[in-house]
């Protein structure tokens, strides 16, 4: 599966490694909060990047006062239905300042990508009919929005009152 | 009114090209049903049991003239000639072809109008009291803060996903024309410790299989923190809620199963953060010009009393009847509030004629400075009416079977669509609705017995109200037949409160009669005739109804 990253398609080089498999010597590491919460000394110690994943049932509370650990972090949809990882990614961003990669994972559909990006999203596990052009034409259906959310500043609230 | 400025107008059209190319991908087979079927109901497409069913939305109920004949036009000429006016204030066409859907939402754009937040998993459109504007007794205009929750609530991108549906409805004063304890959350406009309009947050009420009265969350909320408040409830419902059981998923279970209390900390701790980062702050600029759009019209200097009025109810005993329950107390010397009955006898309640609609129109312009509401008990509302003007109006209501003097009694019911047109119904609603409007035609009987609350659901969804109903009518299925259940005592006003079960359901013959011999019962306990059923179920409970309705078992 792809990845597109700010829009383009990026080539993933992350290692992902579940819990049972031992971590390799070298390269960018993702592992699970889990993982991470048990071995947090080791693996920021570790030579390589740390990204962690984030299950739909796993609140970014957990990981609030470390996120500069991080430069990847995962946030699953289990069916696009699940909205739970919206509230983390604005958690995630407006709230605990983080700045890295910050991934949508799982049942990541066309029609979910601009609310993905408004919430703070800035790369997208998708499917191979999701090329940049069709991404640019999702996130840009809408042009404005009313809410201040995620990287959306520039909301109808303050062009009206400029 | 409110109207669009560029940035409303350019959402909407935007959104229109957005659904017209997901239908047009739904079309080429590029999308599944699955995943079109989200899209397609967040932009108020149901699939129904015989056709597609496009819900409309009519922000916190409330219609411009121009907006009432685009409506009329659309039944005319993409479906059958007629509209349904529901309990959420919106109104639905029940039978257009998919690819017509991009069209008809063109046309609704035109007149600022779409479908947006009428379905799905989102904050749905806004709910408030009819009587906005109008009322003598409100606090504050319940318009324009149902205004900034639309803007707010409208492709909430955080928001889009709940666990389920999300209702809000405002009233602007204690007395509750909104049914606001019944939603998922209900403000009341209050007065602030400083003298300014605060707002009370009531959270976790609804209907459905498990009725809940909604708990007291947030107290005199201020201006400038109401959408921070409402965000920091949404997240914690969005993050919490469960979403393992459609049935358990509403805001009202997490309230439940947590307690209030709980909710309540929890809503204040995420509240205080999202304070502290302070972007969500509404403005008192964008509340002044919101307010600008609702300011009062431009009412003539008119003595309270009107003798023109007087001799033409002295004359006229069916318009003396219309007046005294179809009307109400206007703010303003000389103006009253005039309720359009949609529950003729015989009729469905809630629909509209395309006919009816232009009527409708044409009455509000002439002499409701171009603006009609749409009640969520399915009946319209010309606010601003001269007193003497009334019979003019009413004449030329009554000449299209909109001047039914019943508002308020036992004719005047929510019906949910039922078996007749919804695929979740267990049991016909309109045709039940239908007779016991029948049976109770004789307006002096109506008259008689008063404010009656008469609600029916065709399954345990509770579309119809049945739970808050004087008298709630619930259709269920028993291998295949359908059976009428009763509840009595409930109300969805400011003392809200659920209907208990009778005892066994009523088969579709005996419904009817049951519903009579309550009536009756009644109307030989009450104490006078000052007292309504409400009052007197109060206070002497189900024993004496129970024991006449199944006094041959």
């Amino acid at each position: 599966m792809p990845i597109i990253k700010k829009g383009e398609w990026v080539s993933d080089e992350w290692i992902s490694v579940d819990d049972e498999t031992d971590l390799p010597v070298e390269g960018d590491v993702l592992v699970s909060l889990t993982r991470y919460q048990e071995n947090a000394a080791a693996l920021t110690a570790r030579a390589g990047k740390l990204g962690v994943r984030l299950e739909a049932s796993e609140p970014p509370e957990a990981i609030a006062d470390v996120v500069g650990s991080f430069d990847l972090i995962t946030v699953d949809f289990p069916a696009f239905k699940d909205g739970r990882g919206y509230s983390y990614a604005r958690l995630l961003r407006e709230r605990f300042g983080y700045t890295g990669e910050l991934r949508a994972v799982g049942n990541v559909l066309r029609d979910q990508l601009s609310l993905m990006w408004r919430c703070g999203f800035d790369a997208f596990h998708v499917n191979q009919s999701i090329t940049p052009e069709v991404f640019a034409e999702s996130i840009g259906e809408l042009s404005i929005a009313y809410q201040p959310t995620g990287v959306t500043k520039d909301t109808v609230m303050n062009a009206r009152h400029k | 009114m409110y109207r669009y400025d560029q940035f409303d107008h350019k959402l909407v059209t935007e959104r229109v090209n957005q659904f017209r190319g997901q239908v047009s991908r739904r079309m080429s087979g590029e999308m599944t049903e699955d995943e079109f079927k989200p899209l397609r109901l967040m932009n108020g497409v149901y699939l129904q049991l015989h056709a597609y069913m496009l819900r409309v939305a009519v922000p916190y109920g409330t219609l411009s003239s121009v907006q009432m004949h685009k409506l009329a036009d659309i039944a005319t000429k993409y479906d059958k000639g007629y509209g349904h006016f529901t309990t959420r204030q919106n109104l639905q066409y029940n039978w257009p072809a998919l690819e017509d859907l991009p069209k008809i939402l063109d046309e609704l754009a035109e007149v600022e109008m779409h479908a947006i937040q009428t379905s799905g998993n989102c904050i749905r459109n806004v709910t408030a009291d009819q009587y906005a504007g109008a009322a003598a007794d409100e606090i504050d205009d319940p318009r324009i803060w149902s205004e900034i929750i639309r803007q707010w609530s409208t492709f909430h991108p955080e928001f889009t996903f709940l666990p389920r549906k999300f209702k809000f409805a405002v009233t602007g004063c204690s007395n509750d024309r909104a049914a606001i304890r019944v939603h998922d959350i209900g403000i009341e406009l209050v007065r602030g410790k400083d003298g300014d309009v605060a707002f009370d947050i009531h959270v976790g009420g609804g209907q459905g299989r498990t009725p809940m009265i909604a708990k007291l969350i947030g107290e005199a909320i201020s201006r400038e923190d109401l959408l921070a408040y409402l965000e920091a409830t949404l997240r914690v419902y969005n993050m919490s809620g469960r979403r393992d059981h459609l049935y358990k998923s509403r805001i009202k279970i997490l309230v439940h199963d947590i307690g209030a209390e709980e909710m309540k900390r929890l809503v204040e701790e995420e509240f205080a953060l999202v304070k502290k980062q302070g972007v969500l702050q509404l403005p008192q600029e964008e509340v002044d010009r919101i307010r600008a759009y609702f300011a009062a019209p431009d009412f003539e200097t008119l003595d309270a009393e009107c003798p023109e009025l007087d001799a033409a109810m002295a004359s006229n005993k069916r318009f003396a009847a219309w007046v005294n329950t179809n009307t109400a107390q206007h703010k303003q010397a000389g103006y009253t509030i005039a309720n359009i009955s949609l529950k003729p006898i015989g009729g469905v309640a809630g629909d509209a004629s395309d006919a009816q609609m232009h009527v409708v129109a044409d009455v509000a312009e002439k002499y409701s400075f171009s603006e009609i509401r749409v009640t969520h008990e399915q009946n319209l509302v010309l606010a601003h009416v001269k007193k003497s003007d009334l019979l003019a109006l009413w004449e030329t209501l009554e000449a299209n079977g909109m001047g039914t003097p019943n508002l308020g009694l036992i004719t005047d019911q929510i019906v949910c669509p039922g078996l007749d047109y919804c695929a979740l119904a267990n049991a016909r609603s309109i045709p039940i609705g239908q007779e016991i409007t029948e049976r109770f035609a004789d307006l002096d009987r109506q008259h008689n017995i008063g404010e009656l609350k008469l609600k029916i659901s065709g399954c345990i969804n509770a579309c119809g109200h049945h739970h808050v109903g004087h008298i709630g009518i619930l259709g269920v299925d028993k291998k295949g037949t359908e059976y009428y259940q009763v509840t009595l005592g409930g109300s969805a006003d400011e003392i809200t409160s659920v209907g208990k079960i009778v005892g066994r359901a009523f088969t579709e013959h005996e419904i009817v009669d049951a519903i009579e011999t309550i009536v009756e019962v009644y109307l030989d306990l009450r104490e006078s005739p000052d007292e309504r059923f409400l009052d007197a179920y109060r206070r002497v409970g189900i024993a004496p109804f129970k024991e006449k309705l199944y006094a041959d078992n």
